[in-house]
């Protein structure tokens, strides 16, 4: 596969790994936090711990979107499938399995008979809604700046072909406004534990690598934007370890086959016509954060599912023995959580770290448990 | 033999209900039998949890049943009728048995096309035809429209022992040191279904492998009669039927990432997909694990097959009390294989 065999060439990865052990100083720890859900995904499911000297390590960030959904905002889509018949709710496959208020999920409202409709892409819940004229079809649409264009895209083509029985239950949420909240939560004790930052190479392949100039500069972090290959995470990781090193802290991007500069002009041209900020959205983990989130424009209020059916937004509390919140901060790693692999697993998560394959906890738990298992028996003996 | 908990908690059967979960031959489908069905029929050869029984009383009779419920009825390289005949043959396989005959049950629903239904069972016959069993009963029920989808087969697959076999192949006889082997490349039923069901426009073709594996267990048994366990790694795929292996036979394994026999076009459309090939159904493939003095012989016999031509050696069953399955990727980092979790693709076979 071109664009993928060559990111993932274990000789490239040993050349990587052997110039990240020559680079790092004697003595000195580094703590880089992968914003994103999917580095954290690769850096489990390729093993990449393994290569790293133990002088790095890897903090795993908020950036995965079914982790940072707030209880209360699943409580809301569960209570709408099973309140309004006429709904068919449509939802990405992880969603299906978060647990809200009492444990219930959009699986259990299902076998319960809500109608709710796992789709790949949000076209998919359009296409429903032209098939079933009579029901009313809601895209249950959540994510960060990467899948906020397509939802764009399908409230257009639902304009476009004059559906009125299509809406959008939205909670999209912006980057930038979590790495402030990650540099500031605590105190600030996790963001001052912190050498920097992997950056989500997909989220900049649409806002570009120049959104994060800011933060990188308010914080004096550097921020090397990364791709999703095992050697982009490598590359990025000894990237960031040449600025450390350097005492710089300034954006790179490391993505360059992907991210261009300014980022996408068109789809951030969609985004900004059918969405505005919100004045505050509640993170699972990180509070109510100012400016964090999208929600429908004026022109598009019909398509906005939350006014069409009148859901209003009510915060609810974690289950309790869940640590998501803090693990969600960068604060504790899973294998802190008490619940962590016993209580909670991803075929019965307490938790939504423990749901999406991007969540800490789950990528953990189905990738890298043997690590804590082999550390345990070592200290026994 | 110790076995760590395997299900976080224990099925509700008071308030619970039946999810698409519970049908995904992964850890859910596992809790359904070990704490439903299990305790209400239990006996030696059901306990055994192999995917098919071999019956006391000396008659050395093999005995598999398997259900189908795919969906779509016909997909890329097969239908319902050639996958419910191959799905129980290779069951009866997989157990040391020779195939010889079969039942089916079919489930219709009112409305349903005759010409498909023959279509279907045109190529229920030709498929036991190829694989030498004969449909010998069978039952006929209908439901109301829309309380089916079209047709469900269930089939019961009766053997013999293979005459080489001085122990039936099993899960439980795995030991640490043994190689495993794979008899193709993986995955291929389960993108084939899965991009029908999406309509995924593919560059490259892709068709299901179903096929009837017990030619190719012949072989193998005669060149390694001391063949410890066979497996088809259909639903919960490849990591689900090793984790099974290690769970009933008290050990882990290691696996080579940079060893595993997959196609181009399929390790493509899983990177598309985001699912993970290890994990998908395949319906023409079965897993071998043999004594380490063994495994070079298992793979050339595999190899002469023209089902094992891609066959391959791709790890080793290893001592490990918490049974994990790890496997070594191809940077030289490691990594856990867990059981199935949850359902990615309902009704695969």
């Amino acid at each position: 596969m071109k664009y993928v065999d060559e990111f993932r060439d274990p000789d490239t990865a040993r050349i990587l790994a052997d110039a990240i052990s020559g680079e790092v100083e004697p003595g000195r720890p580094y703590s880089f936090m992968e914003f994103c859900g999917g580095h954290t995904h690769a850096l489990c499911r390729f093993g990449l711990e393994d290569l790293l000297p133990s002088s790095i390590t890897m903090i795993h960030g908020p950036g995965c979107p079914v982790c940072v959904l707030p209880v209360g905002r699943l409580d809301m889509a569960i209570a709408l499938v099973l309140e309004h018949p006429e709904v068919i709710l449509c939802t990405y496959g992880d969603l299906m399995r978060v647990p809200g208020t009492g444990g219930q999920t959009l699986r259990t409202a299902k076998s319960r008979g809500g109608d709710v409709r796992m789709v790949y892409s949000p076209v998919q819940a359009v296409e429903l809604a032209q098939k079933h004229p009579d029901r009313e079809v809601v895209m249950f649409a959540i994510g960060f700046e990467t899948t906020t264009p397509p939802t764009a895209a399908a409230i257009k083509a639902a304009e476009a072909r004059g559906l009125s029985n299509f809406s959008v239950f939205c909670n999209h949420v912006l980057t930038p406004a979590a790495i402030d909240a990650i540099m500031t939560t605590g105190s600030g004790a996790t963001g001052a534990r912190l050498d920097g930052f992997v950056g989500p190479g997909n989220v900049s392949t649409i806002i570009g690598a120049e959104a994060y100039d800011e933060a990188s500069e308010k914080w004096n972090k550097p921020i090397v934007i990364s791709g999703f290959e095992p050697n982009d995470l490598l590359q990025s990781i000894l990237m960031l370890v040449r600025q450390v090193n350097r005492g710089e802290a300034r954006v790179e991007n490391a993505f360059a086959r992907a991210v261009r500069p300014g980022g996408n002009e068109a789809a951030q041209r969609l985004c900004a016509e059918v969405f505005i900020l919100r004045n505050s959205f509640e993170w699972r983990g990180l509070g109510t954060i100012p400016g964090s989130a999208l929600r429908l424009a004026s022109g598009h209020e019909r398509f906005d599912a939350e006014r069409r059916f009148a859901m209003d937004y009510v915060s609810r509390p974690d289950h309790k023995a869940c640590a998501c919140a803090s693990i969600l901060r960068g604060e504790k790693a899973p294998r802190d959580c008490k619940v962590f692999g016993t209580a909670c697993t991803p075929e019965s998560p307490l938790g939504s770290c423990m749901v999406s394959p991007e969540g800490a906890c789950s990528a953990y738990y189905l990738y890298g448990r043997h690590r804590d298992s082999a550390a345990r028996r070592v200290a026994a003996e | 033999m110790s076995k760590s908990r395997l299900f976080t908690r224990k099925l509700d059967l008071r308030n619970g209900a039946v999810e698409l979960v519970h049908g995904a031959g992964g850890k859910a489908s596992a809790q359904l039998f070990e704490e439903l069905f299990r305790p209400a029929f239990s006996n030696p050869a059901l306990d055994a949890g192999d995917d098919a029984a071999q019956l006391a009383g000396g008659a050395r009779l093999v005995v598999a049943t398997d259900g189908h419920v795919v969906s779509p009825l016909f997909f890329p390289g097969g239908d319902i009728g050639c996958l419910a005949v191959h799905g129980t043959v290779n069951d009866v396989a997989m157990g040391g048995g020779v195939p010889n005959h079969l039942t089916a049950g079919f489930i219709l629903e009112e409305g349903f096309s005759l010409s498909d239904l023959k279509r279907i069972v045109d190529s229920m016959a030709e498929a036991a035809r190829m694989a030498g069993v004969t449909v010998v009963a069978g039952d006929t029920k209908v439901v109301e429209r829309g309380k089916g989808d079209g047709v469900f087969i269930t089939t019961t697959g009766i053997g013999t022992l293979h005459p080489d076999l001085a122990t039936p192949p099993a899960a439980h006889r795995a030991r640490p040191g043994d190689c495993i082997l794979v008899s193709g490349p993986i995955g291929e039923h389960g993108v084939t279904i899965l991009a029908a069901r999406e309509e995924l426009p593919l560059s490259a073709p892709i068709r299901s492998d179903t096929a009837a594996l017990h030619g190719l267990v012949a072989g193998l048994i005669a060149a390694v009669p001391g063949i410890r366990t066979l497996r088809d790694p259909t639903r919960g795929g490849l990591a689900t039927a090793i984790n099974e292996i290690c769970r009933s036979s008290g050990t882990g394994a290691l696996l080579k990432e940079a060893a595993m026999p997959i196609r181009r076009p399929v390790e493509a459309a899983c990177e598309i997909l985001g699912v993970d090939p290890l994990y998908l159904a395949n319906e023409g493939k079965l897993i071998a694990i043999t004594a380490a003095e063994d495994a070079a012989i298992a793979l050339a016999a595999m190899k002469r097959h023209p089902l094992g031509e891609e066959a391959a050696i791709i790890g080793e069953i290893v001592s490990d009390p918490d049974g994990f399955v790890q496997m070594e990727t191809p940077m030289g980092g490691r990594r856990m294989v867990d059981w199935l979790v949850g359902d990615p693709l309902p009704r695969i076979c």
